[in-house]
């Protein structure tokens, strides 16, 4: 058989080809931060975000929106993409292959790595060019640490949304209803660093999106005290994607759930046969 | 040494036994054909040959391994050809079968592949502006692309219009002619007789005949087929019981005809004629055939089935 090298860079290019040909995906992943950057530097240019020092507060959100395209990249298009090429029969047909199992996934979460440094590399570039975000250069390696740890554990719940949701549509409405209203309290649209509600930083602190905003924001932070480092939050976000790891070895399915094949699918009917 | 060689194999879905002790063996480069109605136990049979289903009991084993616990050495050598596999809209054909033809230690060249499956000058196609018979396939093209031993065709024509099947019977003998061992399901007789070169009929998970098509087809030629309207009239609401004794065939209501397979033609033509002119009924539609494949098909079928339920008559 071919060598597993060269089988993991070809499913990783076959992952990103399918991404690149699929305009919606591209849209919601790469676009939509971007117009969220564009929007929030409309809305907040010169605002003093910091009492007593003038600090752009792009500097706050577009490494929030860095975070929020990598995990739209990966979570949501891992967690969409795969549950839709399962309904469509795609999976059963791999599995018919001598292609390992654990290649296809890791041809998944590679990809989902590469897509995701993409989005980021796009919101911190227009940010570093248009918005005048600064950062220590000897804080590029520990941002680049936490970002790849939270890409792949965010991949690896991909696969774990995938896991759980019955179809393609199931995934699709799993995926926005956990990740958005998650944002709005883990620091990644606007900052609640200042006095939040208790609820609401505990809802934060309980899920893992909080983690990797405030792990890779710490790079980016001009009053950061301490190391760039964030051992505990790597820990909370690193369990998150073991428990989905586990999930997705526990749950996954190469085959369409039955009802879910064809075009009608989530209007499953009961107490056929 | 045999391809494939399946003994008293076992499967229940629950209650329901889809497989209920087949055995049978295909021979290597040979085309064995599964022919059954829906729901006969085909898919899931190929399904466990495959790897992709575990069995209850019974012993199988394809290219000396047993499918159940081989691994990907396993699906290295064989090509599976499903009847609701997707491709990926996104890529081209040829994509499609680079990217899959990768996956094997052992290939056959893309544009080779093309022109079996007679799909010569659409490689560049993207899959999902394919028609419906294309896209069937590219399916056979990506199950041939690894150049396999053995290859699962699990009701290669189901949908085709006529054209198309006939097309696809042609690309199907070419593979026999690379010598290709070939496992077929189908629930179409005339598709298995232009194919296959032996054939198990398998009804409710059993096997009810087993032979080349010629051997099934001398069953057929044995007897004759007396088919006409059931008759209307006064007299046809007397009970037909008396008539049905006399008679030394079957006799089947099938579609609103009676039909009489015998070996006895003579005799039972004029038992049925002599009952009909006794109460002044007309046999419409009255036609005395030798039976086609079909025929002898759905016979099998009917007594394969007849054997679960008991009660015949209509």
């Amino acid at each position: 058989m071919p060598s597993t090298f060269a089988l993991v860079r070809r499913q990783i290019g076959y992952q990103n080809r399918l991404f690149r040909r699929t305009p919606i995906a591209a849209f919601f992943t790469l676009a939509f931060p971007l117009i969220f950057l564009i929007l929030f530097g409309a809305l907040f240019e010169g605002v003093d975000i910091a009492p007593g020092v003038e600090v752009d507060a792009a500097q706050f959100y577009a490494p929030g929106l860095a975070v929020f395209a990598a995990v739209s990249a990966t979570y949501t298009n891992i967690g969409v993409g795969v549950s839709i090429y399962r309904d469509e029969g795609v999976l059963k047909r791999i599995r018919g292959t001598p292609l390992p199992r654990w290649l296809y996934m890791g041809g998944v979460v590679g990809s989902g790595l590469a897509i995701a440094a993409t989005g980021a590399v796009i919101m911190l570039g227009v940010g570093f060019l248009f918005y005048g975000i600064t950062m220590d250069p000897a804080n590029i390696v520990p941002a680049a640490i936490t970002f790849v740890v939270g890409v792949v554990s965010f991949a690896l719940l991909g696969l774990a949304l995938a896991s759980v949701a019955s179809s393609g549509q199931a995934a699709t409405a799993l995926a926005n209803v956990t990740l958005l209203p998650m944002a709005f309290v883990s620091n990644v649209f606007v900052s609640v660093r200042s006095d939040p509600p208790v609820w609401m930083d505990l809802l934060g602190d309980i899920f893992p999106l909080k983690a990797f905003a405030d792990g890779f924001f710490a790079s980016f932070d001009p009053f950061l005290e301490g190391s760039p480092y964030k051992p505990w939050l790597l820990l909370r976000i690193g369990a998150w994607g073991l428990a989905g790891a586990l999930v997705a070895v526990r749950k996954f399915s190469w085959e369409p759930s039955t009802g879910a094949g064809g075009a009608s699918g989530h209007r499953g009917r009961r107490g056929r046969g | 040494m045999p391809a494939a060689t399946v003994t008293d194999l076992k499967k229940s879905y629950g209650p329901v036994r889809a497989v209920d002790g087949l055995s049978f063996s295909v021979g290597e480069g040979e085309v064995f054909a599964l022919l059954g109605p829906n729901g006969a136990g085909k898919s899931t049979v190929v399904e466990i040959l495959e790897g992709h289903r575990t069995r209850d009991s019974g012993k199988v084993t394809v290219l000396g391994t047993d499918p159940g616990t081989a691994g990907q050495g396993y699906r290295d050598r064989i090509g599976i050809v499903l009847q609701e596999a997707g491709i990926e809209r996104e890529l081209t054909v040829r994509e499609a079968l680079v990217h899959y033809g990768a996956c094997y230690s052992r290939r056959r060249p893309v544009d080779e592949v093309l022109d079996l499956v007679g799909l010569t000058g659409l490689g560049d196609r993207r899959t999902h502006q394919l028609s419906g018979g294309q896209k069937r396939r590219v399916d056979l093209a990506l199950g041939l692309i690894g150049d396999p031993d053995v290859l699962f065709l699990d009701e290669p024509t189901t949908g085709f219009d006529p054209s198309a099947r006939r097309h696809a019977w042609e690309m199907i003998e070419g593979l026999q002619d690379l010598g290709t061992t070939i496992l077929l399901t189908s629930h179409y007789m005339d598709e298995v007789q232009v194919l296959a070169d032996r054939v198990a009929v398998v009804v409710n998970g059993r096997i009810v005949a087993e032979g080349t098509p010629d051997e099934l087809r001398s069953r057929a030629d044995r007897e004759t087929v007396i088919r006409c309207l059931f008759p209307k009239g006064d007299g046809a609401t007397g009970p037909v019981a008396d008539l049905l004794e006399n008679l030394v065939g079957r006799v089947r209501f099938h579609n609103g005809h009676l039909e009489v397979h015998t070996e006895a033609p003579t005799a039972d033509l004029n038992r049925l004629t002599a009952w009909a002119l006794e109460r002044h009924l007309e046999l419409d539609g009255l036609d005395v055939s030798r039976p086609t494949l079909e025929d002898v098909y759905l016979d099998l079928i009917d007594g394969g089935e007849a054997a679960g339920s008991g009660d015949e008559d209509g």
